[in-house]
């Protein structure tokens, strides 16, 4: 039986601001799910919100992983739980070493999913460098990347296609049950697209369920989804196949805006 | 063996010295010429050094308290041991010290013997074995690495050469104080070309005089030498002492290379009213390694007048101020001599009410063509009850020079932590990597196992100070 990430009825306000107006979404181990929408639909603020971003808050609906209530539990627990948002911006921090804080981040995650409570602690039991090194070599080969990479400063300095990189790196680390891909293909010129991509693919079997939010259908060409769902004016106005990607093509959102409401300014 | 005979009666000659059957000084609080007197009695002085002492009184009580800087009103001169016996000072016990204090070392796993040293409880310190095979080494190459007590017996002609001439009683009122009541700090001097590969600590050679609470340092670093000192350790010292008021002075001649660092860790109830200075002559390079994580109250700027052409300086300094502390630190560089190069870079970090400032001078003389200097001093603020302030103070009075002074103040970023925590890490584990990222570029440049205690001293003062 693969995990389920369920989200019911999801209000969420910004700022004191409305965002998402009751959100439906189901993705499973396995499956790939595509959430497109035009700008300013809510889609960076599902993914934020999924993720644990103190900032959104939510007024009302669920989230539940395998039946756990994700929304009583921080960022970070809920990504020892398995969840993974690949940002669209991701944070530089500086001074931060990237492998460093790879084997930390790996090392917590992997504490707490097999129970070993005291490495899951802060300053607990790091897993062996040997083991981790050739874990990272590997996920480094598979995404095309330099071993001097990870001897950078963490997204300091990257370049948009380095940080994209970067994050299915983390992603490939940590296997998550469930990752949200929040606009990867953003920024991406035509070769990165292939390689997150082909990244994406080669993690995203039985064991990854991956909800990908995009505005442009042009990564669907590289990464297959099962189900396409268009968030519009914060709830998902559209679900369907894969089919939905070539009404899409020819319609554009426009379609959307004069089937399901008032028109959104920009 | 030689070498030996000659420590085991220096020993003898330190017992019977401290005998107190022979003398008959006893500790009192305050300070007077009579006071004075005594010290310089006690350590079997010469009469020049004596009148320096003498002279050095009149300064400090003529001199006004800085109207600047850190709160100095608590400070009760009245009230402090000037001179203590190392006898006296071994008087506490083990149950005296602090629970915080133990703690931490328990944390830190510092062994037995070291903790019982650095609470100020025990006399001697393991390591002094490794420190006579390493001293056997220097003496080879005639490099004299002393206490400053040892060097006014052994070495008078070149401390009376030095001393005080690059920090003169008269500099400011808490040099006037080292000047007079001044006891134990280190003595090296390095000859012309001799370069020493491994860092002289004075950690090889702690005892009770290195660690008084006016050492007296003086580092010579003759024509074409290199020498890498380090001052203390970072296990926090504990100490009953209210006040701690060194002085440094360096001087780096043509083409010699001089690095000293230090990691302050001193209890939050000390003062700690430092001053370092260094002289750098012709091609001559210094650099200063400075942090400070301890004390109640810091003021420590250290300098480098670069009075030879092409001299350099490089200056690093980490304040990280926590809850009552005042951490007043930062980095003076004079350019006196053409195509003189300075950096100054500054890492400040406060917390849980806090108070960490950056305080630098930059100065340029008139002549001093050539000259670049840069200036970058960056703070981090851990929460909104904590403050950091900035006081650049840039005197130039020369038109051919290239100046950059860069600052910036940021908050621990809500989307840093977010992005870690996004990850698996605990908020606490993921501001903790923050702040060591944050003073990365300055730690990088200590010695190893130095980095690696910093680190960690980092991760327990950040322990539940966020969330």
């Amino acid at each position: 039986m693969g995990s389920e990430l369920v989200v019911r009825d999801l209000h969420v306000n910004v700022e004191g601001k409305e965002i998402l107006k009751g959100v439906n979404l189901q993705v499973r181990q396995g499956e790939v799910h595509a959430l497109m929408g035009p700008n300013g639909s809510g889609k960076s603020t599902l993914a934020y919100t999924l993720a644990g971003h103190p900032k959104y808050e939510v007024t009302d609906g669920e989230v539940l992983l395998d039946g756990e209530n994700l929304l009583e539990m921080g960022a970070d627990e809920r990504a020892r739980k398995g969840i993974f948002l690949a940002f669209q911006y991701p944070t530089a921090i500086p001074g931060v070493n990237m492998a460093n804080f790879l084997r930390t981040a790996v090392s917590r995650v992997r504490a707490a999913q097999s129970d070993n409570a005291g490495s899951a602690r802060d300053g607990g039991e790091l897993i062996p460098m040997r083991e981790f090194r050739k874990e990272l070599n590997s996920s480094l080969s598979m995404l095309k990347m330099e071993s001097d990479f990870v001897r950078r400063y963490l997204n300091d300095g990257f370049s948009g296609g380095e940080k994209k990189r970067a994050e299915i790196l983390q992603m490939a680390l940590l296997r998550p049950k469930i990752a949200i891909l929040d606009e990867t293909d953003s920024g991406l010129d035509i070769d990165a697209l292939r390689v997150v991509s082909e990244g994406v693919n080669a993690l995203s079997g039985t064991n990854l369920g991956v909800l990908l939010i995009t505005h442009y259908q042009r990564i669907l060409n590289y990464i297959k989804p099962n189900f396409i769902h268009i968030l519009f004016n914060g709830r998902v106005v559209v679900s369907g196949g894969p089919e939905l990607a070539s009404v899409l093509e020819e319609k554009g959102y426009d379609w959307v805006r004069t089937e399901f409401g008032e028109p959104v300014a920009g | 063996m030689s070498t030996q005979m000659v420590e085991a009666t220096k020993k003898e000659y330190q017992y019977g010295f401290h005998d107190p059957e022979k003398y008959t000084f006893k500790a009192r609080k305050g300070l007077d010429k009579e006071i004075v007197e005594e010290i310089s009695w006690m350590k079997s002085e010469p009469a020049w050094m004596r009148d320096f002492r003498l002279r050095s009184l009149e300064q400090f009580v003529a001199k006004p308290m800085p109207t600047w800087g850190a709160d100095l009103s608590e400070l009760q001169f009245d009230n402090i041991y000037y001179y203590l016996k190392a006898t006296d000072r071994q008087g506490k016990t083990w149950e005296e010290v602090p629970d915080t204090i133990k703690n931490t070392f328990d944390r830190l796993g510092i062994p037995e013997a070291e903790r019982k040293f650095l609470a100020g409880v025990g006399a001697q310190y393991e390591s002094e074995v490794i420190y006579h095979n390493l001293k056997e080494e220097w003496e080879k190459l005639g490099v004299v690495f002393v206490d400053t007590d040892t060097a006014v017996r052994e070495y008078p002609d070149l401390v009376k050469e030095y001393f005080g001439t690059i920090i003169p009683p008269s500099d400011n009122k808490f040099a006037a104080l080292n000047s007079a009541v001044w006891s134990g700090g280190s003595f090296i001097y390095v000859p012309k070309g001799v370069k020493v590969d491994i860092p002289l600590q004075a950690y090889f050679r702690i005892n009770a005089q290195n660690m008084g609470q006016f050492e007296r340092t003086l580092i010579i670093c003759d024509e074409g030498s290199q020498v890498h000192y380090v001052e203390g350790c970072t296990a926090p010292i504990y100490s009953s002492d209210s006040l701690h008021s060194a002085v440094v002075e360096i001087i780096v001649k043509k083409g010699a290379r001089c690095r000293y660092t230090t990691i302050q860790n001193w209890s939050v109830n000390v003062y700690n009213l430092v001053t370092k200075r260094a002289v750098a002559y012709e091609d001559a390079t210094m650099e200063w390694i400075d942090g400070n994580l301890g004390s109640k109250v810091t003021m420590k700027y250290p300098a480098v007048y670069m009075l030879g052409k092409g001299a350099k300086a490089e200056i690093l300094s980490i304040a990280f101020a926590g809850h009552g502390q005042n951490l007043d630190a930062g980095g003076k560089v004079v350019h006196g001599a053409p195509h003189t190069t300075s950096t100054i870079t500054s890492k400040s970090i406060s917390k849980d009410g806090g108070r960490s400032s950056y305080r630098g001078l930059l100065k340029v003389a008139k002549g001093a063509v050539g000259c670049k200097s840069n200036v970058r001093c960056d703070a981090l603020i851990l929460d909104e009850h904590s403050r950091s302030d900035t006081y650049p103070y840039i005197e130039i009075d020369e038109n051919d020079v290239a100046i950059g002074h860069e600052a910036s103040v940021s908050k621990i970023g809500e989307e840093q932590l977010f992005y870690l925590m996004s990850r698996g890490v605990s908020e606490n584990e993921a501001a903790t990597m923050i702040v060591n990222g944050f003073i990365e570029p300055l730690v990088k440049e200590l010695p190893m196992e130095y980095a690696v205690e910093m680190n960690r001293l980092i991760q327990l003062q950040m322990e539940g100070s966020v969330g």
